[in-house]
């Protein structure tokens, strides 16, 4: 027994430690990438000094002095700065890309579910979308819908008028602006509404088990709903309206859709929509037909044997094609490009590069944006990809 | 395991020492046997090909001007061309020698970007088109209008100034290319369409309606237009400011593409120093002593590449006026070459 604690463990060398091996081949990466990273940095950085290129993102504060056409914030080409115009751009990447996401989703499940329709003639037609549109490229569709629109709508002089004082011409669609007072109350009570629906949910959630759905969610409407009606008429319940108002040459006031706005999220859906749709049949495809058949024949109508048995099961295998689509479409957006819509290509890696020169930080930067965008995207879908998950018990 | 860190080794040694040859813009001209010039491509008279397919415009002649003083043959030059938006870029990377698209001067261009302007072949000045039916006389009526503008361009910043300055509303739609933005104006997208003057008069026909157009009096800019190279390359800043120059030169000589062999033989000492036959002026720049004659005999002075290209030769038949010499009452004036 003792002779053998005595006894000094073979000496190996660290080399042929497995454990050993495998950390110190992974340090020596981790340093061998990061010396790659600085060394293209530093590289960069003594190119750009030596070519007497301005460097560093001084630009950010100062004076844009340029125009853009769709601001969601208020922005000022003689007060507001390249950063203010990066936020523009910015919130109108992420406008389209919003709309766009619940629009495709929305037309590519209605495809898709066609084409495994038993009507022939619905089938046949929802292929055909599919084939023609997934097959052409998306800058041409862009192009061909802002001609289209331009093209066929009025022009400015002979605006379509539409009720309620709308109008709608090829510089765009204007809406009458509702303009609210007391419109912080309003919110107020929204958020208020909000958080005591949220802690009904989760106080009464035993007995709401109880309680039939209907009623749950009827109750959780009605706390989003009853206090900002409430606040609203409490502080007078008056709401005005900006209506558009014809000038010399435009049209002024009101809510203004412009034209690159529409041709954009329109192509976007469109095309988007065609690649939704083969996820969502691939998905459908997916479900053994026993199911279908069994809720068949436990007297479950075509609808509900769809909406109960069949999507619930399809969506496990739709979730990751879908994330796919919609990083997709995000990036798709930067097209705009082509057709004028002000969206972050345009405005920052477009006009601000070129006012500035900083290529390398402006680009930089928009690709930074875009990894976020599509990073919090994926991470969204992640989850409600683990929430539809199959749980095995 | 091995293969790849090794990869990524000399991945990481390549990138640290990959610092690009510095900068004899001229010897890698020579060495790559063609000259890469930075041109419009859209924009007639200026920079665009023709309907045979060969590049025709007074941006373009010039660099056929410099590929000949270099090569003694006007074909070494490759186009590129460039939107507003990338043509800075193209010519800070290295894809092109010299950047020659109707590029307006200014201080932070020269500062900011690492390039510097060598000269200016055409004085412009930024205008309006508008449409006859709206009755616009003055760019002043333009109150509330839309106005369509290509993106990346002094132009842009003009009009943002202009509006501005006179206390009028403005709707700006932007495009990436001037081709674009025409296209939106002509859909009757916007009221009015912004470009520099020489711009609007060579892009004008290319409208549905050339004759239901009007370009309004006012001249809101100064665009003076010329060639762009990087900074930090003396002799081929030298290069490109001279070739222009020796272009005016010989028109102010009067040594013409028809005439320079006669001229050769003069006796005017400012002839002489201008084709080479007196001095080495040539060789000074690191070129030959008959780089001007070269120039001269094969793409021809600056009045007949004017005339050629938007002059009187031209569809476009745009007036001299400010491109006049200063001996014409004009503002284009060479240094003299001694």
């Amino acid at each position: 027994m003792t002779e053998r604690f005595d006894r000094a463990p073979p000496r190996i060398s660290p080399f042929r430690d497995p454990r050993f091996r495998s950390i110190a081949f992974q340090v020596a990466l981790c340093v061998l990438i990061g010396l790659a990273i600085y060394g293209a940095v530093w590289n960069a950085a003594a190119n750009l000094a030596r070519a007497n290129i301005a460097t560093g993102f001084a630009f950010w504060d100062h004076t844009a002095g340029f125009d853009i056409s769709q601001t969601l914030i208020p922005y000022r080409a003689d007060v507001s700065t390249y950063g203010r115009a990066f936020l523009v751009g910015l919130l109108n990447t992420l406008l389209v890309a919003v709309l766009g996401i619940v629009l495709a989703t929305i037309l590519g499940f209605v495809i898709g579910i066609s084409q495994l329709s038993n009507n022939f003639l619905v089938s046949r037609l929802a292929a055909a979308y599919v084939e023609l549109i997934r097959n052409i490229p998306l800058l041409l569709q862009l192009l061909f819908w802002y001609n289209a629109v331009l093209k066929t709508l009025p022009s400015i002089r002979e605006s379509a008028v539409l009720p309620g004082g709308s109008y709608l011409n090829n510089r765009g669609l204007f809406l009458p602006r509702p303009e609210f007072h007391g419109l912080d109350a309003v919110v107020i009570a929204l958020a208020v509404g909000i958080l005591a629906a949220l802690a009904f949910s989760y106080l009464l959630r035993p007995r709401l088990k109880r309680l039939s759905r209907a009623t749950g969610a009827a109750v959780t409407a009605m706390l989003v709903v009853v206090p900002p009606l409430a606040a609203y008429f409490a502080v007078g319940a008056s709401v005005a309206f900006d209506y558009p108002q014809m000038g010399r040459f435009n049209i002024r006031g009101g809510i203004e859709i412009l034209p690159e706005f529409f041709a954009l999220l329109v192509g976007l859906v469109i095309y988007t929509a065609a690649f939704i749709a083969e996820a969502v049949r691939a998905g459908l495809m997916a479900v053994p037909k026993g199911q279908t058949e069994a809720a068949y024949a436990l007297g479950l109508r075509r609808g509900a044997t769809l909406k109960l048995v069949v999507i619930p099961q399809a969506m496990r295998v739709i979730i990751p094609p879908l994330t796919n689509q919609y990083l997709n479409l995000t990036k798709n957006s930067s097209l705009a490009v082509a057709i004028g819509y002000p969206d972050l290509v345009q405005v920052f890696a477009g006009t601000v590069l070129n006012n500035t020169g900083q290529a390398v930080e402006v680009i930089a930067l928009t690709m930074a944006v875009y990894l976020v965008i599509s990073l919090a995207t994926s991470l969204l879908m992640n989850w409600y990809n683990a929430r539809m998950a199959l749980v095995e018990r | 395991m091995k293969r790849v860190v090794i990869a990524l080794a000399m991945a990481g040694a390549a990138t640290i020492l990959a610092t690009p040859a510095a900068a004899a813009t001229l010897d890698d001209v020579k060495a790559r046997g063609v000259l890469n010039c930075g041109v419009n491509g859209q924009l007639p008279g200026f920079g665009m090909p023709n309907p045979q397919g060969v590049w025709t415009g007074l941006d373009v002649d010039l660099c056929r001007a410099i590929a000949t003083a270099i090569f003694d043959d006007p074909t070494k030059v490759k186009f590129v061309p460039l939107t507003a938006k990338d043509r800075f870029t193209a010519l800070q990377s290295g894809d092109i020698d010299v950047l020659i698209r109707n590029t307006t001067w200014t201080l932070s261009r020269d500062t900011q970007l690492g390039l510097n302007a060598a000269g200016v072949n055409y004085y412009d000045g930024q205008g309006f088109l508008v449409p006859k039916s709206l009755k616009v006389n003055s760019a002043l009526e333009l109150n509330d209008a839309a106005v369509c503008v290509q993106q990346g361009t002094t132009t842009e910043l003009n009009l943002t100034d202009y509006f501005r300055t006179n206390k009028m509303r403005l709707k700006t739609v932007t495009f990436a290319t001037l081709d674009e933005a025409l296209k939106a104006y002509d859909t009757g997208r916007c009221d009015a369409f912004t470009a520099d003057a020489s711009a609007l008069y060579s892009v004008r026909p290319r409208l549905s309606k050339p004759d239901e157009q009007v370009v309004l009096p006012e001249i809101i800019s100064k665009e003076p237009l010329g060639p762009y190279v990087r900074q930090g390359d003396d002799q081929w800043f030298n290069i490109v400011r001279w070739v222009l120059f020796a272009m005016l030169n010989a028109e102010e000589l009067n040594v013409t593409q028809a005439n320079v062999d006669e001229q050769a033989k003069s006796q005017n000492p400012e002839v002489k120093r201008l084709l080479g036959t007196e001095g080495n002026f040539g060789e000074q720049l690191g070129l030959t002593k008959d780089w001007a004659n070269r120039i001269i005999k094969q793409v021809g002075n600056y009045g007949e590449v004017f005339e050629r290209n938007l002059g009187e030769g031209s569809p476009l038949k745009i007036a001299r006026g400010l491109n006049s010499l200063w001996t014409k009452g004009g503002l284009q004036y060479a240094p003299p070459i001694r």
